[in-house]
């Protein structure tokens, strides 16, 4: 089959591969018909992540056609429409009962710190991912869903990651009506955190980025209120000024380890990988807040060490949630909302990039060119 | 304000909000949240029927964290560990996650995985291309100038560090290949002539 392949930092290709086999009586072998690049894919890109293996292939966003089944599924069937949650999770051990899918521990052999995810380097598991023809799913009757028949494909694909991801991340906000929630990065999980919010009661939502045609999106999609942080001298100063100087209730990271805004801290993670992630976008969002607020962290971090302002976030008792999204978890609620136009996931899609021109898909979309919001991959039978 | 015991007032009404926002308030209460509380028990085990997964079979000797008190049911089998960066890998698995030995090495040896596949790339019909594997025609076919110029972005000024770090390696690689070849033919023109060398 034609897969995506790692070839090391700011390399990859599209090469043939073997096709995927069943190892497990639970896996099934699904057929890709569209997958996505996300900002989490980014962090792999650029060498980030460690144990990320020459040869692996990416890709957490996935949906497809059942092609094959393992002796244990019930669930699903041979040719069944499948929309794929990014995580890789059991259904029973102690934090898959509880929910927290993202979680799971009896996937990822590699961390203890971190779930199982699909294409995601060895960190998470050692599964190779979706940006191919085809892909293994293990445990098959707990992780994907049928597609509903009146879902786009491209709703769904977003439903697997980016969008379970901002309706998490503006919940993890615990928002209560008239709160100002301010959402740091206008990428596609900021936009749809930011729109949340609003579903949540937000009396104000700010968005925060450096790119005019995400801040653009902002007001368009998530009817925001926007700042370009480079129009700014000190970005948490006009925070303080725009709130009467209380600050945000509440603030969202949907920026992670590779944030700008700040030379030093970019270049010592990002390129000379010298801590977990750049925190510019986090240690801002710590300074922006009001005493006593609420930090939401969706916003992705390498396990390394990272410069993050704790003593602000102490002194001013900050509650800081983090988390994986659980995926699943979220779809019930969110496909209520995306079938009465709440929310429009597809809205998001930029670029449709043929599996083929991977290599040109992960510029564009790393050097945020052509108005890049979001890349889907097309794979080359699809 | 914030010297006193008010909220700032807010400039929109939770009707006009409402009537702007197409789904504003419909998840003002918490019960509606699918997240919350955080810890939920899932009566029906997401669809999963077994309390303990059967065993994937280990086909090689799977690392694992040493936080984990056993091999999981399930994992990934992609790109097993081989070669030096392999065995850098498996030892930096003896280290517990909170060891960052335990991330360094590995850090490490991703660096030296990646050496070792362009090198043996070379010796294949499709050996690694940094042009095309990077993608930079994209800046041609997708407006990198206009991307770029007249736009408020802050990530140009480390955007220039990308092709030193991409294409270093390779530079400083061609180099030190060029200089061995130079110091092999050197010395094996000077033993070739070592015949004729006049005795001084
Ligand atoms: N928690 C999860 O389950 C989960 C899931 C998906 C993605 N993520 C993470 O969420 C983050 C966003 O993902 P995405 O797909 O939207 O990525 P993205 O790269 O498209 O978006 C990130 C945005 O942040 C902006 N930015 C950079 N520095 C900033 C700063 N200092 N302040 C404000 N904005 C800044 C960038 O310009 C960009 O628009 C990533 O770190 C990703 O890894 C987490
Ligand atoms: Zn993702
Ligand atoms: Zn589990």
């Amino acid at each position: 089959m034609r897969a995506m392949v790692y070839r090391g930092p700011y390399k990859v290709r599209t090469e043939e591969k073997e096709r995927p086999a069943i190892e497990h009586p639970n896996d099934a072998i699904v057929r890709v018909t569209l997958a996505a690049i996300c900002g989490s894919d980014l962090h792999l890109y650029h060498g980030m992540m460690p144990d990320t293996r020459i040869g692996h292939t990416f890709g957490h966003e996935i949906i497809g056609v059942v092609d094959e089944v393992g002796s244990s599924v019930q669930n699903l069937q041979v040719g069944d429409r499948v929309m794929i949650p990014f995580n890789i999770f059991c259904g029973t051990c102690w934090y898959c009962a509880r929910g927290l899918y993202s979680n799971c521990h009896n996937v990822n052999p590699n961390a203890t710190a971190v779930g199982g995810i699909y294409g995601y380097s060895h960190t998470t598991g050692g599964y190779d991912g979706g940006q191919a023809e085809y892909v293994r799913v293990p445990f098959a009757d707990v992780g994907p869903s049928r597609i509903p028949d009146w879902m786009a494909d491209e709703d769904a694909v977003l439903l697997t990651d980016a969008t379970a991801t901002g309706y998490f991340g503006a919940q993890l906000g615990d928002i209560v009506q008239g709160d100002v929630v301010v959402v740091f990065g206008a990428g596609p999980v900021g936009l749809v955190a930011a729109k949340s919010a609003w579903l949540m009661g937000a009396g104000r939502v700010i968005v925060i980025d450096h790119l005019d045609h995400r801040l653009e999106k902002a007001r368009s999609f998530a009817h925001a209120e926007t700042y370009n942080f480079t129009e700014y001298g000190d970005i948490v100063l006009e925070m303080k000024k725009t709130t009467d100087w209380l600050g945000a209730d509440v603030a969202i990271d949907c920026v992670g380890a590779e944030a700008d805004g700040n030379f030093l801290q970019h270049v010592t993670s990002s390129k000379l990988k010298l801590q977990g992630g750049s925190p510019v976008a986090l240690n801002w969002a710590i300074d922006s807040v009001r005493k006593g607020a609420t930090i939401s962290v969706m916003g992705a971090y390498g396990p390394l060490f990272s410069a993050v302002k704790f003593g602000d976030a102490m002194n001013k008792g900050l509650t800081i949630h983090t988390n994986q999204a659980p995926v699943k978890r979220q779809w019930p609620r969110l496909f209520e909302h995306v079938r009465n136009g709440y929310l429009k996931p597809s809205e998001l899609v930029t670029h449709r990039i043929p599996l083929e021109h991977i290599a040109e898909g992960y510029h564009i979309f790393s050097a945020k060119l052509d108005g890049c919001i979001k890349p889907l991959v097309v794979p080359s039978a699809a | 304000m914030t010297y006193t015991p008010h909220k700032p007032p807010l400039a929109e009404s939770p009707e006009q909000l409402r009537a702007r926002i197409p789904g504003w308030g419909v998840d003002l209460d918490p019960k509606d949240r699918p997240s919350v509380p955080k810890l939920q028990f899932q009566e029906d085990f997401t669809g999963a029927h077994w309390e303990f997964p059967e065993r994937q079979p280990e086909r090689y000797p799977r690392e694992r964290s040493p936080e984990h008190g056993m091999l999981t049911p399930v994992f990934g089998t992609a790109q097993p560990p081989s070669g030096v960066s392999g065995a850098i890998r498996r030892y930096a698995y003896r280290y517990s996650e909170g060891r960052t030995a335990h991330w360094l090495l590995l850090v490490l040896g991703d660096r030296v995985d990646a050496w070792e596949h362009h090198l043996k790339s070379l010796l294949t019909l499709h050996p690694d291309n940094p042009v095309t594997e990077t993608g930079v025609k994209a800046e041609f076919t997708h407006h990198g100038l206009r991307s770029r110029v007249g736009q408020h972005r802050t990530d140009l000024k480390h955007q220039v560090l990308d092709p030193v770090i991409v294409g270093g390696p390779w530079i400083a690689a061609a180099g030190a290949a060029y200089a061995g070849a130079r110091r092999v033919s050197r010395s094996l023109a000077r033993a070739g002539s070592d015949g004729h060398r006049p005795v001084h």
